[in-house]
């Protein structure tokens, strides 16, 4: 074959294996969105379940409590992370100390969020019991690593000859990075944070056994109570129960709701990464 | 004064450093020591116990042998089963422990399983198999899953390895051409608007929760794959490959393009001006080049899928059973996602469990080392 026309088909190839991709990512989210539009209603997002097997009524609870487990898991991950970068980063970050902390993160990275989920029965539920700080331990630890790659990835984005500037001015290590580094990285580390909120909203993995409840009366009032969860919520109304069809509709509606705050979460940093990115001349 | 808290403030920072260090070898140290009584705990339910008689010289069988004797697959023995209701209607409660003595010494190949509360104790002619414990082999090596069997419940992982291997392999055989030519149409082809559009969209198919995907597996696929290849059910091993192709896409493709990226443009443009076409250049220059990130993106592929749980949970059947492709499997991380639940806290089947966690923690972090190493080798080479 003339090596023009080989490169022809190859490349009709991967351009059409790339719009597949795109064509499944349209699947998902179509079948999603068309099945669950319907659904929604005023009544649907801001009551609690009812009926038997929880067919009628809404997904409040399960809302409330996905973002509890949110904001809790990130009061975990966020310093913790945050401060674990600046360390590899700024203080030891060629040495082979950093390298061991780099794969350290990596390799908890690799972890499979259901073994977090078991050790946060072996810890955390023997501590609490099921209840949202366990969940939002086990979340956090789950975050973890994400959290530290994608802050280092904005601190190292921030360039040395603004470091050495500052140092130049007389200005210690803790007030270089503390007023020229951070700044400077802010916008990057937002978005790695709030990326890492998506990843975290949609976890069922971890919570199975450390938070995550079939069904609640009243809402959680404190952070030693159960509480329900919106991809716990759409796994049981998907998997379980007498009336599949019936049941259906409220899955529909679930991941409608869940599919649309996590995509929420992911435009917001995409959002945030273009504007800074603009208003900096890009880094 | 002012050193000093610096010097407070760094030692914050390195403490957190090392945080993800310390968090590794708590979830090791809590995972052996909620599995580590596995190996220690009775074969038999709880409550119970094995007796034979005294002449038999038997000291340990296997759980598998002990169900193999109950369903008489086993030519010789003799097994017997505590019948409180039979029991009962000869003779008081009190003297069920020295009728079941009688029975024991009376039969020479006899195996019974009876309750502790009744054990004939200290009676002649009665050997109580004391060291009858879940073994390694047994464990590793079993055939059958079945936590909740009785008199003795089968603990063999080979099923759920296999069926997590056979799951998550064809997943990563359909995703690796996929992602591969994807990535390369990334790397060389796409420019522009097509790359605005391609790269969040592959962010956001990383972004999609797992259980939707396997809502979405439920929903669409299973009937697809049912129809197709004409199943009675199309809850199958290979319904979860092809939504676990989906979910490795994104780290195949990303992996993948980076390492092309870096292929150093001087390579490049030596290849075009021999006269190569930018297709030779491609797969003659910048694969082999970028081999090593290349298979790094397919084993981080890899460990992706073995440890994806609510999707293999949701639409691949569940069945504990040596697998097959157009059969229902069960995987590790499913089994612990769909039992942990239901096992008593404490006990052998929990126990089971968090052996099981081990068995996956160690595989993961093989493959993730695996992939460190591998990928290594392409930073070396671009020195």
């Amino acid at each position: 074959m003339d090596k023009r026309t080989s490169q022809k088909i190859a490349f009709w190839i991967f351009r059409l294996l790339g719009w597949f991709v795109v064509g499944v990512l349209l699947w998902i989210l179509g079948f999603i969105v068309y099945n669950g539009i319907g659904v929604i209603s005023f009544e649907f997002i801001f009551s609690k379940p009812t009926g038997v097997g929880m067919l009628k009524g809404g997904i409040f609870p399960a809302i409330i409590g996905t973002f509890c487990l949110i904001i809790g898991s990130m009061i975990v991950a966020f310093p913790l992370g945050v401060m674990s970068a600046i360390y590899t980063n700024e203080y030891v970050r060629d040495g082979k100390f950093s390298k061991f902390i780099r794969m350290m993160t990596n390799n908890l990275g690799s972890i499979p969020s259901i073994v977090f989920g078991l050790f946060g029965m072996a810890l955390f539920v023997s501590l609490w019991g099921r209840s949202i700080i366990a969940g939002a331990f086990t979340l956090g630890l789950l975050a973890l690593p994400l959290v530290i790659r994608t802050t280092e990835e904005a601190l190292r984005t921030v360039p040395d000859s603004l470091r050495i500037g500052s140092y130049a001015l007389g200005a210690t290590k803790l007030q270089t990075i503390r007023r020229v580094v951070l700044p400077s990285a802010f916008p990057n580390i937002v978005t790695g944070l709030i990326l890492s909120i998506g990843r975290v909203s949609g976890e069922t993995a971890p919570i199975l056994f450390t938070v995550a409840a079939y069904f609640l009366a009243e809402l959680p009032s404190s952070i030693f109570d159960q509480a329900m969860a919106l991809p716990y919520h759409l796994y049981v109304m998907s998997t379980s129960g007498k009336n599949l069809v019936a049941g259906r509709e409220v899955a529909y509606g679930t991941a409608l709701v869940l599919i649309t705050i996590v995509l929420m979460i992911n435009f917001t940093a995409s959002f945030i990464r273009r504007h800074f990115a603009k208003k900096h001349g890009g880094h | 004064m002012r050193r000093a808290i610096e010097r407070g403030i760094e030692m914050i920072f390195a403490a957190s450093g090392m945080v993800t260090t310390v968090v590794i070898l708590l979830i090791v140290a809590f995972l052996f020591k909620e599995g580590f009584g596995l190996f220690k705990s009775p074969a038999v339910e709880k409550g119970y116990a094995l007796c034979v008689n005294a002449d038999n010289p038997v000291e340990f069988i296997s759980a598998a042998d002990i169900k193999k004797i109950f369903n008489e697959e086993i030519e010789g023995w003799v097994p017997y089963r505590f019948d409180g209701d039979e029991l009962s209607e000869k003779y008081e409660e009190e003297q069920f422990a020295g009728r079941l003595g009688e029975i024991i010494a009376e039969t020479p190949k006899i195996l019974a399983f009876i309750p502790e509360e009744y054990l004939p104790r200290n009676v002649k002619g009665v050997k109580i198999l004391s060291g009858n414990t879940v073994i390694p082999k047994d464990f590793f090596l079993g055939k059958e899953w079945i936590p909740t069997a009785t008199p003795a419940p089968q603990f063999g992982v080979l099923p759920l390895i296999l069926g997590t291997l056979l799951v998550s392999l064809v997943a990563i055989f359909i995703a690796t051409p996929l992602g591969i030519g994807v990535a390369i149409y990334l790397s060389e082809l796409a420019q522009g608007r097509v790359r605005d559009i391609l790269k969040p969209a592959i962010e956001l198919l990383a972004g999609i929760p797992s259980v939707v995907y396997g809502f979405f597996g439920l929903v669409v696929l299973v009937p697809i794959v049912q129809r197709t290849f004409n199943l009675s059910v199309g809850e199958t091993a290979f319904t979860g490959s092809i939504i676990l192709a989906i979910m490795a896409l994104p780290t195949i493709i990303t992996v993948a393009e980076d390492a092309m990226r870096s292929t150093p443009r001087a390579m490049r443009e030596a290849s075009l001006a021999l006269g190569a076409t930018h297709w030779q250049t491609i797969y003659k220059v910048v694969i082999p080049y970028s081999i090593s990130g290349i298979s790094a993106a397919i084993v981080l592929g890899i460990g992706r899928a073995i440890g994806e749980t609510m999707v293999v949970l949701m639409v691949t059947g569940n069945a504990a059973k040596m697998p097959s492709l157009f059969d229902a499997v069960r995987t590790i991380p499913a089994t612990i996602a769909a039992e942990l639940g239901e096992a008593p806290f404490g006990g052998v089947h929990y126990q089971a469990l968090f052996v099981l966690g081990c068995v996956l923690f160690v595989i993961t972090l093989f493959i993730s080392i695996t992939a460190e190493l591998i990928s290594k080798r392409q930073h070396n080479k671009g020195l």
